[in-house]
C-alpha cells in the first residue's frame, strides 16, 4: 500500500496524481490520508514527477477541479480511481453519467456549482470606510460557505467591484481586494466582521414592501433560500412577521369595499388613445361581423 | 416625503410585475477602468439575491418612479380610480439607491417601470434619465430592465435600448377584446407593434455585432440583448387556450426572452369591474410549464390546449396530462428511442435526456442506471421500456393509471391558497423540468 498526504488543494492533487500515474501505481494501492492523519504521514517523500505528459480529457479536468472544492474527505481517491479508468480501459467514461463514482463526482460538482452561485447571491457587504482624497469605498462580508469555494468564487466579486476595496471573511480562508491582487489569508471567526450597515433598515423595508401577502409561498422560499443563510442576511429578521401578518392583509383586501371608477382626466394625450381605441374596436367589429 | 416611505409606496406599487430575471446581458464588468467609479458585472446566468416569503425571487431593485398615473388598468393598484397613496422619487434618488444597494451586493441591478404621467413621451423620458445618468454620470455596468410605453417615441425607445439590457413592454392580456374592458388605454395592436420596433432594432445590433467583429471594427454602441412581456391570469375569461396561442406568437414573432404569467392578485384597491375571485396560483403554474413544452420540448399549443379541452389541467402537469390521452405512443424504449420523443416522457427533463442519450451510446441502459440519475422513478416508469423493464406488466392500458397521479384529496382550502409544492414542483421551477 502506498500512502500519500492529503493534497491542500486541486493543483496539488493533480501533480500528485500524475505522478501516481506515471508509476503505474493502481487506484487500489494507493490509500489517500485524512487531513486529520496529516501529520503521520508528514514523512512521506513525494513520488517521483512524470516524464511523460497525458493527455486527459478537458471535461475530466474541468470536473475534478470543481469536484475537489467539496468538502467530502473520498473526493481524492475517487478523482485518481476516475483518473485511472479513463487513461486505461475507458476513455468514453465522461459520457457514461450513469456510472456510479462517475455520478458521485458530478454530484460534488454540482454542490459545489450551488454553493457558489449561493455565495454570489447571499454575500453582505457592510460599508467600513471611504478614502477621503479618493472617495474610494471599502467593504467587508461575512460568509460561510459549505464547502471550499473561495478560490472558485471570488474573482466574480474581483469583476463587479474591481474600484472599491473589499474582504470576504470566512471560518476557512478569507479573500482581500484592493484594486490590484486577490490575497488569500487563514479563516478566522465572526466576530471580526462588522454586523450591521447603515442601509440594512432601507432595504429591510424594500423587502417588506416587494413582498406579495396575497401569495404566501412560503415553503418555496425555504427551498431556494435555507434558513441556514438567514442568520447572515439582514431582511431576514422580518420573515416571521411578514409570513404571520400576511393572513390578515389578504383578508383586508377581499373585504374592502370596490373602488367606483373616476372619470377621466381632461387630458388631450389621454383623449386621443380613447379615440384610437374606439376606432380599432370598431374596426374588429366589423371584421368579425363580415 | 422621506426616501424611506417613498422606497415603501414605489416598490409595493411594482410589486405586481413578476419579471426579475437578471440573465441574458451582454457581459460587462467593472474591471479596466482603474481609478474610476465604474462598477458592477453582468453576463452570468442571473442571480437571486433573497426571496421573499410569496417565493420569488429578488434579483433587481424593483420600483416605479411613481405610482401616479393617468391610465385606469382595472387590475391595477396604482390606476387613476385607486386610492393608494402617491409618491414620486427624483431620478437621482433611485440612482443613488440603485447604487448603494448593488454595492452591498444586494441587488443585480434595477428594474424600473413607472405611471403614466402627462404623457407616454414625458413619462419615457423621465424613465430614461435614471437609466442615462446611471449608465453615463456613474458608470454603472450591472443589469437594468426599463419598462417601455407602446406609445413612446421611437426614438425614445431607442434610447432606452441604448442604456439598458432588458427592455420590456407588457401584453397585459391575450386578446383586445380583454384589454377594452379591463384597460381602456391600452391596445394590442399598438403594444405588438412596438414589439416588432425593438425586434428589428436588436436584429439590426446583433447584425452589427457580427459584422464589426468579423472586420475587427470597434463594436457598435450597446444595444439592450432581450425583450419580455407579462400576461396577467385571471382578470377576463381567456382560457388557457388563447392565452398560450398568444405566447406562441410573441415568440416566434417579436422573439420574446420569456412571457411571464401573472396569477390575478388581489389588491388593496379592488375594482368593482373585477372578479374577487383570483385565480388559483397553480394555474399560473401550469402556463409555466406549458410554456416551457412549447419552448423546450418540441410541443405545439394544440396538443397541450384545444377547443375542446381549452384548459390546462389543474391536477397534472401538462405534460404527465398528454402523455396520458396518448398511451398509444407508449412505452418509449429509452434505448432506442429519439430525442423527441424521450422529451415527452414525463418526468424526464432536457439534461437527463442528454444523459441518456449519451449514456446509450456506450451501454444498454438498465431501470437501475436511471436510478442513479435521480429520475422520478415513479412517474417514469409506466411510460418506458429499459433492457429489464417493461411496463405492460404495470398495466399501461389501465384506467386508473390516471388515478395514480392525481394528487391525494385536499382539505377544504380558502380558493387563492394553491397547494404546497411537492419537491417535483419546486425542482419544475427552477429548473422548468417537467
Ligand atoms: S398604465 Fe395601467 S398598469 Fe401601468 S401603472 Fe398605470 S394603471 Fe397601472
Amino acid at each position: 500500500m502506498h500512502t500519500v498526504s492529503p493534497p491542500a488543494d486541486f493543483a496539488d492533487w493533480r501533480n500528485t496524481a500524475r505522478a501516481l500515474l506515471a508509476a503505474g501505481r493502481h487506484p487500489d494501492e494507493v490509500l489517500w490520508a485524512q487531513p486529520q492523519e496529516a501529520e503521520l504521514f508528514g514523512g512521506e517523500s513525494k513520488p517521483p514527477k512524470p516524464n511523460k505528459s497525458l493527455t486527459i480529457p478537458k471535461a475530466f479536468i474541468e470536473m475534478a477541479r470543481s469536484a475537489a472544492a467539496h468538502r467530502d474527505p473520498r473526493r481524492w481517491a475517487l478523482l485518481y480511481e476516475l483518473l485511472w479508468r479513463i487513461s486505461h480501459k475507458e476513455p468514453h467514461l465522461m459520457a457514461l453519467s450513469t456510472d456510479p463514482q462517475l455520478r458521485q463526482a458530478q454530484r460534488w460538482v454540482k454542490a459545489v456549482g450551488r454553493d457558489i452561485h449561493k455565495m454570489h447571491a447571499f454575500v453582505r457587504f457592510r460599508k467600513v470606510g471611504e478614502d477621503e482624497l479618493t472617495g474610494r469605498e471599502s467593504f467587508v462580508a461575512w460568509y460561510e460557505p459549505d464547502h471550499f469555494i473561495l478560490p472558485l468564487g471570488a474573482p466574480f466579486f474581483r469583476e463587479r467591484f474591481s474600484n472599491m476595496n473589499w474582504s470576504i471573511l470566512t471560518p476557512d480562508a478569507c479573500v482581500h481586494w484592493n484594486g490590484m491582487v486577490m490575497e488569500f489569508t487563514a479563516g478566522v471567526d465572526r466576530s471580526k466582521a462588522p454586523d450591521e450597515d447603515s442601509l440594512d433598515e432601507l432595504w429591510r423595508t424594500y423587502y417588506r414592501n416587494i413582498f406579495n401577502p396575497a401569495r404566501l409561498k412560503v415553503k418555496m422560499m425555504h427551498s431556494q433560500m435555507p434558513k441556514k443563510f438567514w442568520k447572515n442576511l439582514p431582511e431576514a429578521a422580518i420573515i416571521p412577521e411578514l409570513v404571520s401578518r400576511s393572513k390578515g392583509q389578504l383578508q383586508a383586501m377581499l373585504n374592502s369595499e370596490e373602488r367606483p371608477v373616476k372619470p377621466a382626466p381632461k387630458n388631450a394625450y389621454l383623449q386621443s388613445l380613447h379615440h384610437m381605441n374606439r376606432k380599432a374596436l370598431e374596426a374588429l367589429d366589423k371584421q368579425e361581423g363580415s | 416625503m422621506e426616501l424611506p416611505q417613498k422606497l415603501a409606496i414605489l416598490a409595493d406599487a411594482a410589486k405586481y410585475d413578476a419579471s426579475c430575471a437578471s440573465s441574458g446581458a451582454e457581459r460587462k464588468n467593472s474591471l479596466g477602468s482603474p481609478g474610476s467609479k465604474a462598477v458592477g458585472s453582468t453576463g452570468g446566468a442571473g442571480i437571486c439575491h433573497s426571496y421573499t416569503p410569496d417565493g420569488r425571487c429578488v434579483s433587481l431593485l424593483k420600483v416605479l418612479l411613481t405610482n401616479q398615473c393617468i391610465y385606469d388598468c382595472h387590475y391595477c393598484i396604482n390606476r387613476r380610480s385607486s386610492n393608494v397613496r402617491r409618491a414620486r422619487f427624483k431620478p437621482q434618488e433611485v440612482v443613488t439607491l440603485t447604487l448603494d444597494f448593488y454595492k452591498r451586493n444586494l441587488i443585480e441591478g434595477l428594474f424600473l417601470s413607472s405611471g403614466i404621467v402627462r404623457s407616454a413621451n414625458h413619462t419615457m423620458e423621465m424613465v430614461i434619465e435614471v437609466a442615462r445618468s446611471l449608465r453615463v454620470d456613474h458608470h454603472f455596468r450591472g443589469y437594468i430592465h426599463l419598462k417601455t410605453i407602446p406609445e413612446a417615441s421611437p426614438e425614445l425607445i431607442e434610447e432606452a435600448g441604448r442604456y439598458a439590457d432588458r427592455i420590456s413592454i407588457n401584453i397585459e392580456l391575450p386578446s383586445e377584446e380583454g384589454l377594452a374592458k379591463l384597460a381602456p388605454e391600452k391596445n394590442l395592436a399598438r403594444t405588438q407593434n412596438a414589439m416588432g420596433h425593438i425586434r428589428k432594432r436588436m436584429d439590426e445590433h446583433s447584425e452589427e455585432k457580427r459584422d464589426a467583429a468579423m472586420r475587427k471594427k470597434a463594436r457598435p454602441a450597446p444595444f439592450a440583448t432581450g425583450q419580455s412581456t407579462q400576461m396577467i391570469i385571471g382578470a377576463d375569461n381567456s382560457t388557457d387556450h388563447t392565452i398560450l396561442k398568444r405566447s406562441c406568437s410573441l415568440y416566434s414573432d417579436y422573439k420574446l426572452r420569456r412571457v411571464y404569467y401573472s396569477g390575478f392578485s388581489p389588491i388593496p384597491e379592488p375594482a368593482s369591474v373585477l372578479p374577487i375571485k383570483p385565480p388559483p396560483l397553480v394555474r399560473e403554474h401550469r402556463l409555466y410549464q406549458a410554456d416551457w413544452l412549447l419552448r423546450y420540448y418540441g410541443f405545439g399549443v394544440d396538443e397541450i390546449t384545444d377547443a375542446q379541452a381549452p384548459n390546462l389541467d389543474l391536477d397534472l402537469d401538462p405534460k404527465l396530462s398528454w402523455a396520458l390521452r396518448h398511451r398509444g405512443q407508449f412505452p418509449v424504449d429509452i434505448n432506442r428511442a429519439p430525442r423527441e420523443m424521450l422529451l415527452r416522457v414525463p418526468g424526464l427533463g432536457v439534461r437527463n435526456t442528454e444523459r441518456i442519450l449519451s449514456a446509450r451510446r456506450f451501454t444498454r441502459l438498465r431501470l437501475a442506471d436511471l436510478t442513479r440519475l435521480r429520475l422520478a422513478m415513479k412517474k417514469i416508469m409506466p411510460f418506458i421500456e429499459t433492457a429489464d423493464h417493461n411496463p405492460t406488466l404495470l398495466g399501461l392500458d389501465d384506467d386508473s393509471l390516471r388515478a395514480r397521479f392525481l394528487p391525494p384529496p385536499k382539505q377544504m382550502e380558502l380558493d387563492f391558497v394553491s397547494p404546497p409544492p411537492t419537491r417535483a414542483d419546486r425542482i419544475a421551477s427552477t429548473t422548468g423540468e417537467i
